[in-house]
């Protein structure tokens, strides 16, 4: 970065060697700091300049980078062949496969409660995808946006059977395990605050930490979403003995979310997440995506979504075919979640909230036109 | 170089900054400030561009907002409803407890270690070899969590005391509950007239320092010993003892019973506590008995067998003249290693230990986004406490250095 002054060339180089000498360890030390504080200036200019257009970057990467959990079941986890699979997981490969073709096209990068947001607003990566709550304060300081909800939680608690509680309020007195650096540590305090009664928190780092503790019996109880609960239930030795309280003590909407000023990236994260929404609301599944995206169909928003119509992809820099792709990749919405955390998985949650709108949810499409 | 001749007087020339050895050294040490300067300057307007870019500016206003969230250790009074601020305090008193506690276990543990490691007894030295290689070889987050596991995974949880087959019990006839969320030892209710029997201990301790000095001073007189062991003894429990009887026993105790889902009464000493504190102790522990073999071995043999010579037993010669002289050797190391210990116990949160990396650093940082203020904060603190361990034990061991009359 710093250009060494011409004159410094006129020197006698025995002149020179002998200052380094004389200058011996202390430069030595100085040039250490100056070589790592450089390499931090440079990162720190990354950063600030991969703002302005992110696809552009991420198709020159190659790989989108994808924010997501550092181990989930049915959500975001390794399987035993150490590829990722889930939910989120697969709204990830539906949105790599929507740019560039290719579901496996996509870096997945780990984050904790504490470092996903950091992770996030200093470009490693470029978008979240990590059950992570929308709320008031992130969306505007902390300067992020939600581009929808792609599950509709609520926080709940998780306690053995042979606890004998039937309800939350009965809780009093109990030590909590509790995820730190979460919108859950706020709703937890102030539902025992209101209720007035009292509890220990036993702060954790990730689920695996706390699943520990709880198996041990270090804490009565195990809060975080009640998605989250059932997902670590499921991969308990005995899952019948623990019972979710009927208690939801918040609204817990998680969705994808992108960095504030990169409008257009924020565009292809919601519309692909609206074409699976929209595949299944018209009855594209990924057995029959390639069959319907052949020829045009009867239906005008099937094409339109499919590409065999007007010029879709095209207006948000993509391929005509990218929500083919999209679909193609997991499926449409429905599919990734009964394959994932539906009624037929160890995890078993039912869609509730998260059924189409068709059906009673709030799972709901604006309209491709 | 060996002979002086006095150089012809001449006006300075601006060549003599690079050829003259009087002022080479000076001109480099200016070009290095001015280089080092610049890249500061650069590294600020860049940090100040990115963090306006990403439209953040730099506000410590959060301080004063809402934390909302609660903690379980606290030794000041705090709860959701109090400020960020405040939350931050209660993570440095928890730093602070966990720092003297463990700086004054790792002094204990590193100069018996250290002593050990040089007995002639093969076992015993070769035991504190395998401590000190040990520990001082596996990172000390391994032995933390491992020292954590080992609690949680080993002790009952306190439904276990309860019900009709109880298949735990508490140890020292009921008054303490090992359990896997912390042990739970009677706590010390302070009734009325108990600020008497605080003085009256206080006055027994001031006692026992009057009398061990009067000991010395007619030793050096003298010759004479006196038992000050003993006489400590004496001063330290009677007068207590006898005051908490005549002032109608002020202080009282309050045991732990098993009540809902926990213990309740007593003071909980939690296990995130326990385990970071007996890892910190033993990791430093055996970095600190180096020092103080280092500073053994550092003492000529010499000493030792005058002092054999002049009828001293080993354990007097150990005290009296091996480690007087041995401090001055191990002050020195002993200060960083204090300072290590202490930033280390930043790892506290891998337990759910709440110190002011887990609550500043990292549940109010979460919460409000301000990342760079609270690390901002975290580092004046952490140059804070250093520093000011640094001056203390540099007073400290101006006191001891070898006095050159």
């Amino acid at each position: 970065m710093v250009l060494p002054d011409p004159s410094a060339r006129n020197r006698a180089p025995k002149n020179a060697t002998s200052a380094e000498r004389i200058v011996g360890n202390q430069e030595e030390v100085n040039m250490n700091n100056s070589v790592l504080l450089g390499a931090l200036t440079v990162v720190g200019l990354a950063a600030g300049t991969s703002h302005a257009a992110t696809l552009d970057d991420v198709k020159a990467r190659g790989a989108l980078n994808c924010g997501v959990n550092t181990g989930l079941v049915g959500f975001a986890a390794p399987d035993a062949n150490g590829v990722w699979d889930g939910f989120d997981i697969g709204l990830c490969r539906a949105v790599a496969a929507a740019i560039f073709g290719d579901p496996n096209a996509v870096n997945f990068i780990p984050t904790t409660g504490q470092t996903r947001f950091t992770a996030l607003a200093s470009g490693e990566v470029d978008v979240l995808i990590r059950n992570s709550t929308w709320t008031y304060s992130r969306d505007t300081d902390l300067k992020f946006d939600w581009v929808g909800v792609n599950y509709y939680d609520g926080q709940g608690f998780l306690a053995p059977a042979a606890l004998g509680v039937s309800s939350a309020k009965e809780l009093d007195g109990a030590t909590v395990c509790i995820q730190t650096g979460t919108t859950t540590e706020l709703n937890l305090a102030d539902f025992f605050r209101v209720n007035n009664i009292t509890y220990e928190p036993v702060p954790v780092a990730t689920d695996a930490e706390a699943q520990q503790q709880y198996l041990a019996g270090a804490c009565d109880v195990f809060t975080t979403d009640a998605s989250g609960l059932a997902a670590t239930r499921a991969t308990f030795e005995k899952p019948e003995e623990h019972i979710l309280l009927p208690e939801i003590i918040s609204k817990e909407p998680l969705g994808p979310l992108v960095r504030h000023g990169d409008n257009a990236w924020g565009d292809i994260i919601r519309w692909t997440y609206n074409a699976l929404l929209s595949a299944e609301e018209l009855g594209i599944t990924s057995a029959n995506v390639a069959e319907m995206a052949a020829a045009p169909t009867n239906n005008p928003e099937i094409n339109r979504i499919l590409g065999t119509e007007g010029e879709m992809g095209a207006m948000m820099g993509l391929e005509p075919n990218w929500a083919v792709n999209a679909i193609a990749a997991g499926g449409n919405y429905g599919e990734l979640f009964e394959k994932n955390i539906g009624e037929n998985t160890p995890i078993g949650l039912a869609r509730g909230l998260n059924a189409l709108w068709t059906q009673g949810g709030l799972q709901y499409s604006p309209p491709f036109r | 170089m060996t002979i002086a001749v006095d150089p012809p007087k001449r006006g300075f020339r601006l060549s003599q900054l690079i050829y003259d050895t009087r002022y080479r050294s000076i001109t480099i040490q200016v070009i290095a400030l001015i280089l080092i300067a610049a890249l500061l300057t650069f590294l600020i307007v860049n940090l100040v561009q990115n963090l306006h870019a990403l439209g953040k500016d730099i506000d410590f206003t959060f301080l004063s907002s809402r934390a909302g969230y609660d903690i379980n250790q606290m030794l000041i009074p705090y709860d959701n409803s109090m400020s960020h601020g405040r939350a931050a305090l209660v993570g440095i008193a928890n730093t602070m407890l966990i720092a003297v506690l463990g700086c004054i276990a790792a002094t204990i543990i590193g100069v018996l270690a250290g002593v050990l490691r040089l007995s002639k007894n093969w076992i015993v030295a070769r035991l504190m070899t395998v401590y000190v290689e040990g520990f001082r070889n596996v990172p000390l987050l391994l032995w933390i969590l491992l020292i954590y596991a080992l609690f949680t995974e080993s002790t009952p949880s306190p439904r276990d005391f309860g019900g009709d087959n109880p298949t735990a019990s508490m140890w020292l006839f009921d008054t303490i509950a090992v359990t896997n969320r912390g042990v739970y030892i009677p706590m010390p209710v302070w009734g009325p007239g108990s600020t008497a029997l605080v003085v009256i201990l206080l006055a027994s301790i001031v006692g026992i320092l009057a009398f061990r000095s009067f000991a010395r001073k007619r030793q050096a007189a003298t010759g004479q010993i006196l038992p000050v062991f003993w006489v400590s003894l004496g001063l330290f429990f009677v007068p207590s003892v006898i005051a908490y009887y005549a002032l109608g026993k002020p202080l009282t105790f309050s045991y732990p019973e098993l009540g809902g889902f926990n213990f309740q009464g007593g003071l909980q000493v939690r296990n995130s506590f326990t385990a970071l504190w007996v890892a910190l102790s033993l990791y430093t522990g055996a970095f600190i008995a180096e020092n103080v073999r280092a500073g053994i071995m550092a003492v000529s043999k010499g000493q030792s067998e005058a002092a054999f010579a002049l009828g001293l037993r080993p354990n007097r010669t150990m005290s009296l003249v091996i480690l007087p002289q041995a401090l001055r050797v191990i002050i020195p190391p002993l200060i960083s290693q204090y300072l290590n210990l202490t930033k280390n116990s930043s790892l506290a949160i891998a337990v759910g230990y709440m110190d002011v990396r887990a609550t500043l650093g990292g549940i109010t940082i979460n919460q409000t986004g301000r990342e760079l203020e609270g690390i901002l904060l975290l580092a004046a603190f952490y140059l804070t406490v250093s520093l000011s361990i640094s001056t203390v034990m540099n007073i400290y061991n101006r006191g001891i250095m070898l006095k050159e009359r």
